[in-house]
C-alpha cells in the first residue's frame, strides 16, 4: 500500500515545492535596467526613486549621463541630494523645465513602492550583476 | 496577404477537399501572428513590482510596450536590439547635453579569448563608441593594449569588466554567441592578415613634417595607431 502511494506523495511534494518557489519572493517584472535609488528618499518620507534606463537611452547616449554629467556606473554609488537636483546637478541637469519637465513633479521620480532596496532590476533573462 | 494570394495559385493534387484545405490554410495564415516580434510582452508599470500601483505615476508615465514595440526586436534584455535601432535610425539619442565630449574616433575591433575553449570574442569599438565615451572603459576597466587586461568570464558574471554593462543595462550575458562570435581559425587568420599588412606597409608613418609642436610632447591618450 505505502509502496504504491509514494509516487503520489512525491508529486504532491513537487507541486508544493514549485508553488513555494513561485510565491516565496514577490515577483518583480521590472523592465530590464530599471534602477531604484533609495539611499535617503524613503528615510526622508518620500517614495523611492525609480530611474528607467530604457526611457532615457532612447533620448540620450550613455555618455551624456555617465561621462558628461558624471553619474557613476554603479547603482547606489551616487550620493544624490534633492538640493543638488534643484541646483541643476544629476537628474536636475535635464529636469529643469527646459530639457525635461521640472523638479516640481515629485511623484514622477518618487514613484517606487515602499521598502525597495537600491539597486538595478530587470525581468528578462537576468537580474543584473547581483551586486551594487 | 501576399502569402494568402500565393497559396490560392498553388496547384494541389485534384482531390475533392483541396479547396477546403486551401481556405483553411489561408485562414490559419491570416490569423497567425505575422512575426515573432509581436510576441514580445512588457509588464505594465502598475505590475512591474517597482512602481507603487496606488501612486499617481503609474497613470502618467509611459508604458514600456508603447515605446519599445516599434523598435528592432530582440529576445532578451529590453527585448530591443539597441544596436539595430540606432543604426536604422529608429532612435536618435543625443550625444551631449551642453559641451560635446571631445574624443577621437576609434573603430578597431579587438579579438579576445584566443586560447579558450569557447569561440573567440570580437569586441567592437565602433558599436561601443556610438554610445559610450572612452573614459567609461579606459583605463579603469581595460588597458589600451590588446591582451593587457586579464579578462575572465568569472569576473564578467560577477558584474566586473564587460559585466559592468552587460547583464545590467546592455544586452544580458545569456547571449553568449553575441560576444563569442568568431571561430578560432578565422580569428587567427584575421590576426595574421593584420600582421602581414603591418609588415608590408612602409615603416609606420613618421610624424608629419615638423610643425611648431615640441617633438617630445606627451602623446595624447589613445592617439596611437
Ligand atoms: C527628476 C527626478 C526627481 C524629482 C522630480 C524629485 N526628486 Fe527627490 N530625489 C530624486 C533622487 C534621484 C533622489 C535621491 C534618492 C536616494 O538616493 O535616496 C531624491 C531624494 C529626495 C529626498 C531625500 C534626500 C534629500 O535631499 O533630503 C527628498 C526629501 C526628496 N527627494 C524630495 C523631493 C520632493 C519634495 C520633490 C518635489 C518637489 C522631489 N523630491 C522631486 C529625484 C527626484
Ligand atoms: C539619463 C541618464 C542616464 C543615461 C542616458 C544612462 N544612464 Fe546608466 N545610470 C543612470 C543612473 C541615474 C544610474 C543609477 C546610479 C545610482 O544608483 O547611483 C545608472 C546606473 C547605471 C549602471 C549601474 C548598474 C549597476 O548594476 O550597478 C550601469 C552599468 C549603467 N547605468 C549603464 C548605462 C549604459 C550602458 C547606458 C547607455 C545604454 C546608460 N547607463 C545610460 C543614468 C543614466
Ligand atoms: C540627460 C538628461 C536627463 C537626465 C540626466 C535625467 N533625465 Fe529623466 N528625462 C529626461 C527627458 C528628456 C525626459 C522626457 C521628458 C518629456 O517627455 O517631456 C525624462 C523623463 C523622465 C521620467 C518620466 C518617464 C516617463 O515614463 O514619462 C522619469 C521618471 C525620469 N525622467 C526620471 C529621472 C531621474 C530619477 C533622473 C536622475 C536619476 C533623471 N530622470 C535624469 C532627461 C533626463
Ligand atoms: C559581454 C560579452 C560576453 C558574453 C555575453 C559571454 N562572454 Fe564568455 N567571455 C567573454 C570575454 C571577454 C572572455 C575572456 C576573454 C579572454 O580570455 O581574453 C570570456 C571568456 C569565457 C570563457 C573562458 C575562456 C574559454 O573560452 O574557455 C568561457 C568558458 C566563457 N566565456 C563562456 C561563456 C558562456 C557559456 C557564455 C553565455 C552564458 C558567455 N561566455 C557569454 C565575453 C562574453
Ligand atoms: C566598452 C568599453 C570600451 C570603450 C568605450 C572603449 N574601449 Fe578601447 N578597449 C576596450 C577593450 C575591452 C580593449 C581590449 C583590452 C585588452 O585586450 O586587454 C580595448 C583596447 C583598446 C586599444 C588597444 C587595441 C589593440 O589592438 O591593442 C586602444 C588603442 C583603445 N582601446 C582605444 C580606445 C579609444 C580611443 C576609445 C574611445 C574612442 C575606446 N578605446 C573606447 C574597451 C573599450
Ligand atoms: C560601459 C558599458 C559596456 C561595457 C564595459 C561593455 N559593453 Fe558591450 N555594449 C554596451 C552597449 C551599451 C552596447 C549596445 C547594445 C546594447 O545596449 O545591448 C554594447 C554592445 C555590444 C556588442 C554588440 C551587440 C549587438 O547587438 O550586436 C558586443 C558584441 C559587445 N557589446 C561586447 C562586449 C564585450 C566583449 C565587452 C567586454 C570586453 C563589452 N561589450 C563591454 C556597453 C558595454
Amino acid at each position: 500500500m505505502t509502496e504504491r502511494r509514494r509516487p503520489l506523495v512525491l508529486i504532491v511534494a513537487a507541486i508544493l515545492l514549485e508553488l513555494s518557489v513561485i510565491f516565496a519572493a514577490p515577483p518583480v517584472f521590472a523592465e530590464y535596467a530599471d534602477v531604484v535609488l533609495n539611499r535617503m528618499a524613503e528615510a526622508a518620507g518620500m517614495r523611492p526613486v525609480v530611474f528607467p534606463h530604457w526611457f532615457h537611452r532612447i533620448r540620450f547616449r550613455c555618455k551624456v549621463c555617465h561621462a558628461e554629467l558624471g553619474f557613476k556606473m554603479r547603482a547606489g554609488a551616487n550620493q544624490i541630494k534633492m538640493t543638488d537636483i534643484i541646483d541643476g546637478r544629476f537628474c536636475g541637469a535635464c529636469h529643469d523645465g527646459e530639457t525635461a519637465w521640472s523638479v516640481e513633479n515629485c511623484d514622477l521620480c518618487h514613484s517606487g513602492k515602499a521598502g525597495l532596496p537600491p539597486g538595478i532590476f530587470g525581468g528578462h533573462e537576468t537580474l543584473g550583476p547581483g551586486r551594487w | 496577404m501576399n502569402r494568402c494570394a500565393v497559396i490560392m495559385f498553388v496547384r494541389l493534387p485534384r482531390v475533392p477537399s483541396t479547396r477546403c484545405a486551401k481556405c483553411l490554410l489561408i485562414l490559419m495564415l491570416a490569423f497567425a501572428r505575422p512575426s515573432p516580434a509581436d510576441e514580445r510582452v512588457w509588464a505594465p508599470l502598475a505590475k512591474d513590482g517597482l512602481r507603487d500601483p496606488s501612486g499617481p505615476a503609474v497613470r502618467i508615465l509611459q508604458q514600456p510596450a508603447d515605446a519599445l514595440l516599434p523598435l528592432s526586436p530582440d529576445n532578451a534584455g529590453n527585448q530591443v536590439r539597441w544596436v539595430h535601432a540606432l543604426k536604422e535610425g529608429q532612435i536618435n539619442p543625443r550625444a551631449s547635453l551642453r559641451k560635446p565630449l571631445v574624443s577621437e574616433k576609434y573603430d578597431k575591433d579587438v579579438l579576445l579569448n584566443l586560447n579558450g575553449g569557447m569561440p573567440v570574442v570580437r569586441f567592437p569599438h565602433s558599436i561601443h563608441n556610438e554610445w559610450l565615451d572612452c573614459s567609461n572603459c579606459h583605463d579603469h576597466l581595460f588597458k589600451k593594449q590588446r591582451g593587457a587586461s586579464k579578462i575572465s568570464m568569472f569576473l564578467i558574471l560577477q558584474g566586473e569588466q564587460c559585466g559592468v554593462c552587460h547583464g545590467a543595462v546592455a544586452f544580458p550575458l545569456t547571449e553568449c554567441a553575441r560576444c563569442h562570435s568568431v571561430k578560432r581559425a578565422d580569428a587567427l587568420a584575421e590576426l595574421e592578415r593584420e600582421e602581414a599588412a603591418k609588415a608590408a606597409a612602409p615603416t609606420p608613418a613618421p610624424p608629419p613634417a615638423p610643425t611648431n609642436e615640441r617633438p617630445s610632447a606627451p602623446r595624447k591618450e589613445g592617439k596611437g595607431k
